[in-house]
């Protein structure tokens, strides 16, 4: 097919799904409608199960098994990335430089390394109370081990981070999300059923499962996202196709 | 604000990167555009669940019942798609080295036929 | 008054996107996504949605630039150990010689 072609079927389709868009849009209830049926059932339902943040109620409640589902898919995304990187037969790896990081640099990372650290620690177990949870404080927990590397270099960060440890740990957290959820079935309700008491409102212990599966996911994102970063930055620094001899980078210094 | 206007931001969002994905010369180019597609669901659902002098869903500082509250069903649903997102964006991006370092080319207007 | 902050944050988001969608020049189109990002998470947060302008702020603005700037790295340095034994015509593929290393996310 040429570009143009392309292009001239892209405009026709884009006309007619852009016009059946508007006119569905112009029927739905408008932005800012005070009607939410959904919505109201998922508060009532949050706040009888004692969860005070409504979002990871659904998330980790009443739609848990919706999650099960996303986190299987991070999963099998992960795996599928670190199979596709990992270096092929053809390919050899060269040591990365040791790099002379400037001094204010290397004190902003390490004094900011540890307090992104606690942050994503603080955001993935609060997620039942405040904004935040597994999804977003594993995303963070993972980026703040990156200021490993703009603090000193790769070869520090390859230390601080086992590459094949965070693979078998977001294989467990990812495990550990189903295994709760069979543990519901054994305990005589059903997969995903909460069986845990549900603590006292507002507090760091309260919503049953709903703290247990965040951590799971929480764990299961921050390794994931780790091992895939990982696999970018070695493509990115230390990969070479070994049909060319790969070029000394080893610095002494 | 008129009725309907964040929807239509997200109908453009949609279509603007779909029209990018079709003319890229670059799969690079091609996986940020998906991002942006993907983007543009997100502004629609929250948009959809947007309450005019609603609050956030959560109730560790205000007393349950005491404020109406934004939807929070699609909230969640928009939650998780960011991070799984973007996973999926680093499987494409994996597949577009690895077709890189089979065929030569990020170019999708390049591969032509497959090869075994 | 939400209102109006709420229009503005949209427009911004639209441009935003436009203009990722138009740079065809991948590193650049990790700035303009970042901004994006950033544009999308201060959205979410007036939609009273700050779980996911949470989630946004950290994959919108650092992971999904930062995977795509690693990706350009690659592609460019692969062209260039390459040398001269592969097709010159996929140098366009990856862009300009100088321009943003993974290092900065």
């Amino acid at each position: 097919m040429t570009a143009r072609l392309r292009v001239w079927l892209f405009t026709v389709a884009a006309a007619v799904v852009g016009g059946f868009f508007v006119a569905a849009c112009r029927r739905l209830p408008p932005f800012g409608t005070a009607r939410h049926p959904y919505g109201a059932r998922a508060v009532t339902a949050a706040l009888a199960h004692r969860t005070a943040n409504v979002v990871s109620s659904v998330n980790f409640d009443l739609r848990a098994f919706d999650t099960l589902g996303e986190e299987s898919i991070l999963f099998g995304a992960v795996l599928g990335t670190a199979l596709l990187l990992r270096p092929a037969r053809d390919e050899s790896l060269s040591r990365a430089r040791t790099e002379r990081v400037l001094p204010t640099t290397r004190l902003f990372g390490v004094l900011l390394l540890p307090l992104a650290l606690v942050v994503g620690v603080y955001i993935v177990a609060h997620g039942q109370l405040s904004p935040g949870g597994g999804f977003q404080g594993g995303v963070v927990l993972a980026t703040a081990l990156h200021l490993a590397y703009i603090a000193a270099d790769y070869r520090v960060l390859e230390k601080v981070r086992p590459s094949a440890a965070f693979d078998v740990a977001d294989g467990i957290s990812a495990a550990s999300f189903t295994v709760m959820g069979l543990a519901g079935l054994v305990s005589g309700g059903a997969f995903l059923q909460n069986f845990l008491p549900l603590g006292t409102f507002n507090q760091l212990v309260s919503g049953g499962l709903v703290p247990l599966l965040n951590a799971a996911v929480g764990f299961e994102v921050a390794s994931g996202v780790i091992v895939l970063v990982a696999h970018f930055l070695d493509q990115a620094l230390e990969v070479h196709p070994s049909a060319q001899a790969p070029q000394p980078e080893e610095h002494p210094t | 604000m008129n009725g309907f206007l964040p929807f239509l931001a997200a109908g453009w969002m949609l279509l603007v990167a779909l029209y990018g994905m079709v003319t890229s010369r670059n799969l690079v180019h091609t996986v940020g555009c998906l991002a942006v597609a993907q983007s543009s669901t997100y502004v629609m659902l929250l948009g959809a669940g947007y309450r005019r002098g609603g609050t956030a869903p959560v109730f560790s500082d205000t007393a349950p019942g005491s404020r109406p509250v934004v939807d929070p069903v699609v909230q969640a649903l928009a939650l998780t798609d960011v991070v799984v997102g973007a996973t999926v964006t680093a499987l494409l991006l994996a597949l577009t080295l690895q077709l890189r370092k089979r065929h030569g080319t990020v170019d999708p207007q390049a591969l032509t036929g497959l090869k075994g | 008054m939400t209102d109006v902050l709420i229009a503005v944050a949209l427009v911004f988001v639209v441009a935003a996107s436009t203009g990722a969608v138009l740079c065809r020049e991948p590193v650049r189109q990790a700035v303009v996504l970042s901004a994006l990002g950033l544009g999308l998470a201060l959205l979410f947060t007036l939609l009273q949605a700050p779980d996911v302008a949470l989630s946004q702020l950290a994959v919108g603005t650092a992971l999904t630039p930062l995977l795509i700037l690693l990706t350009t790295r690659k592609l460019r340095r692969s062209t260039e150990e390459a040398g001269e034994d592969t097709a010159p015509g996929s140098a366009e593929d990856t862009g300009t010689p100088d321009g943003g290393t993974g290092s900065g996310g």
